[in-house]
């Protein structure tokens, strides 16, 4: 299978920091068309592409830029969202390590665009090393005239800063993230305002994750239409897809939409090792659904995941074989949210920590019936009242754990862990 | 070593800079935590109230208000490392190190954590140690490991 890499065509071939290895393989030619076009025609090939955003909200990117063009206030500020916090995404990681000009590019081309003076890339602050790679790419475009002032002699200044996480996943949701490049704790802000009017400093912000950022250049140089064209009729482009769990090839592909998901698990991705079968795929992170086998002839593309009831978040695909309890694992996701609710709202602060308490009294073989109702009924009150999308996705892989493994779940309540990984000791409540 | 008012000085003394300042002082502390005199004196030349200050470092995961060991080993308990394995490597390190997470051994040398998922699940189960991560644990490469930082140690004072 040959495809065409847009993201990753250069991974391990040039030096990160390199500015002249970066444009003696191509870089730089979408910054140097966008300068000759009009604003307008350039939003027009994003708008074309395709190209939803790779965050995990999938909002179209043409037509975000489009709304942040027409803003008339300003100064207006580009955020990049390096956050990476969604556990089993390890691909913003990899471009920024291995290419990160496209990611300060497609940046620079927003910023000509929207006559931003300042950036930030936002990075984890577990990705020390990596900040290191960025910041030093960034002094190198500046020596060579792609940041700074008056970039390519175009009568346009442009600058950019790391800025550091410091643990917080919550502050991978955009207006938690902005508060948090203010220096202040990162809990989510009210919206409206959006962040496009009323973002960093109040200011009209346009804030796209590094894998968005990064397909602009290529949008640019090649036009919207080739990259619409390599994925579907819906998903344009390819997509960075990260491998992890019980699977032989573990890793980051980057692959066209349209390629199903057993073609990734089972072709690219080698398989199930030792023997195992595949007991649930959990898609887009710890805040995505968990389905079982009968689900991955679905095509990796925006719209038909979502006519599965399936979202394709940041890309994560986590394989879980048979040896795994989905009780015990739902225990370990639900953790996850426990420690990295902000508490701001009580549906997540107060809803992470009963449903703990429940999955940990099924996996002792001390919890009933009554438990999984109310789990699944505070999954509803979670998903419809929580103040920020962390609170209300969290209930995702509850919900859908009970709906494809719900014997199991039972089976907990009788003293019986299928799977053999609870030790309860065959003790039931009854 | 460096003062709080020079790692201020080379930031900007702006509260835009707390978080950066913050990991910076942390890391100068050599037991990876922010002494309560330095948060003072953080406060003041930023003229933030101190309750502000900590308000920030309380918030995010990698601050510690309390002294922790020279090296940090942080054991990542999400998803993907949790279904390769990683309660195993909970159990081996605790065994090894005689102390509980959140604990420090006796000699200062080792804290050990449990942490949300840094993006290494590609080589889970996976620790993080300081800013060095390690995957692809067994027991033998995890006992190999913490050996060597130990041995680290003892070439470092010579
Ligand atoms: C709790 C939470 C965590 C998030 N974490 C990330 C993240 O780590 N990286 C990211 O790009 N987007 C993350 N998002 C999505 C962002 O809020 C935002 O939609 C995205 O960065 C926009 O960029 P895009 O349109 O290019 O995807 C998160 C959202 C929520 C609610
Ligand atoms: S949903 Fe959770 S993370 Fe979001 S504001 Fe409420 S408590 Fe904070
Ligand atoms: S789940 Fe452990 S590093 Fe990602």
């Amino acid at each position: 299978m040959e495809t065409t890499k847009i993201l990753s065509a250069r991974f391990g071939k040039i030096r990160p920091d390199s500015v002249e290895e970066y444009v003696a393989a191509g870089g730089y030619e979408g910054l140097k068309k966008a300068i000759g076009m009009q604003h307008l025609d350039v939003i027009e090939e994003i708008k074309k592409a395709n190209l939803f955003g790779r965050g995990g909200a999938a909002y179209p990117t043409g037509i975000k830029w489009e709304q942040a063009y027409a803003i008339k206030k300003g100064p207006k500020y580009m955020v990049c969202n390096a956050d990476e916090g969604e556990p089993g995404t390890f691909k913003d990681k990899h471009i920024m390590a291995e290419d990160p000009f496209q990611l300060i590019e497609g940046m620079t081309i927003g910023a000509y665009l929207m006559g931003a003076t300042e950036g930030f890339i936002y990075i984890r602050g577990e990705y020390m090393g990596i900040q290191r790679i960025v910041r030093s790419a960034i002094e190198n475009a500046k020596k060579a005239g792609y940041l700074g002032k008056n970039i390519l002699g175009a009568g346009f200044d442009f600058d950019l800063k790391v800025v550091s996480g410091a643990g917080a996943y919550v502050c991978g949701e955009n207006t938690a993230l902005v508060e948090s490049i203010e220096g202040k704790p990162g809990r989510p802000r009210q919206k409206p305002p959006y962040i496009k009017n009323c973002g960093l400093y109040q200011m009209p912000t346009i804030l796209n994750n590094v894998e968005t950022y990064s397909c602009i250049p290529w949008i640019v140089k090649d036009g919207g239409e080739a990259f619409s064209a390599l994925g579907t009729d819906f998903s344009g482009g390819t997509k960075l897809m990260c491998l992890s769990g019980n699977v032989a090839k573990r890793g980051v592909y980057e692959i066209p939409f349209g390629t199903t998901l057993r073609e990734l698990i089972y072709t690219i991705g080698g398989g199930i090792p030792n023997g195992k079968k595949l007991k649930f795929v959990h898609l887009g992170g710890s805040s995505g659904a968990c389905f079982p086998e009968s689900l991955l002839d679905t095509k990796i593309c925006y719209n038909d995941l979502k006519k599965n009831g399936l979202s394709l978040g940041s890309g994560a695909v986590l394989v879980v074989d048979d040896s795994s309890c989905p009780v015990d694992y739902l225990k370990a996701v639900m953790e996850f949210f426990e420690e990295e609710s902000c508490g701001k709202c009580t549906p997540c602060r107060e809803g992470n920590q009963r449903m703990v308490e429940i999955l940990e009294k099924l996996t002792e073989g001390k919890g009933t019936m009554e438990d999984i109702k109310k789990l699944k009924s505070l999954a509803q009150t979670m998903k419809t009242t929580s103040f920020c999308g962390l609170g209300q996705s969290a209930p995702v892989p509850v919900i859908t754990l009970i709906k494809y493994f719900e014997a199991e779940f039972i089976a907990h309540t009788e003293g019986k862990c299928p799977a053999g990984k609870c030790k309860m000791n065959g003790k039931g409540v009854k | 070593m460096e003062s709080v008012k020079e790692v201020i000085k080379r930031y900007g003394n702006s509260k835009d800079n707390l978080i950066q300042i913050m990991l910076e002082l942390q890391q100068l502390s050599g037991k990876n935590y922010l002494p309560d005199a330095w948060v003072k004196e953080a406060a003041e030349e930023l003229g933030m109230p101190l309750s502000k200050v900590y308000g920030v470092i309380t918030f995010y995961a990698m601050f510690s208000t309390e002294p922790r060991g020279k090296y940090v080993i942080e054991v990542c308990k999400s998803g993907p490392c949790h279904v390769s394995g990683s309660e195993n490597i909970v159990h081996i390190l605790e065994k090894e190190l005689g102390i509980k997470p959140g604990e420090t051994t006796a000699d200062g040398l080792f804290t050990l954590e449990l942490s949300s998922c840094f993006g290494a699940c590609d080589i889970a189960p996976a620790v993080k140690i300081g800013e060095n991560v390690h995957g692809n644990l067994t027991a033998d490469s995890l006992k190999d490991l913490i050996i060597s930082y130990r041995e680290g140690l003892t070439y470092g004072n010579n």
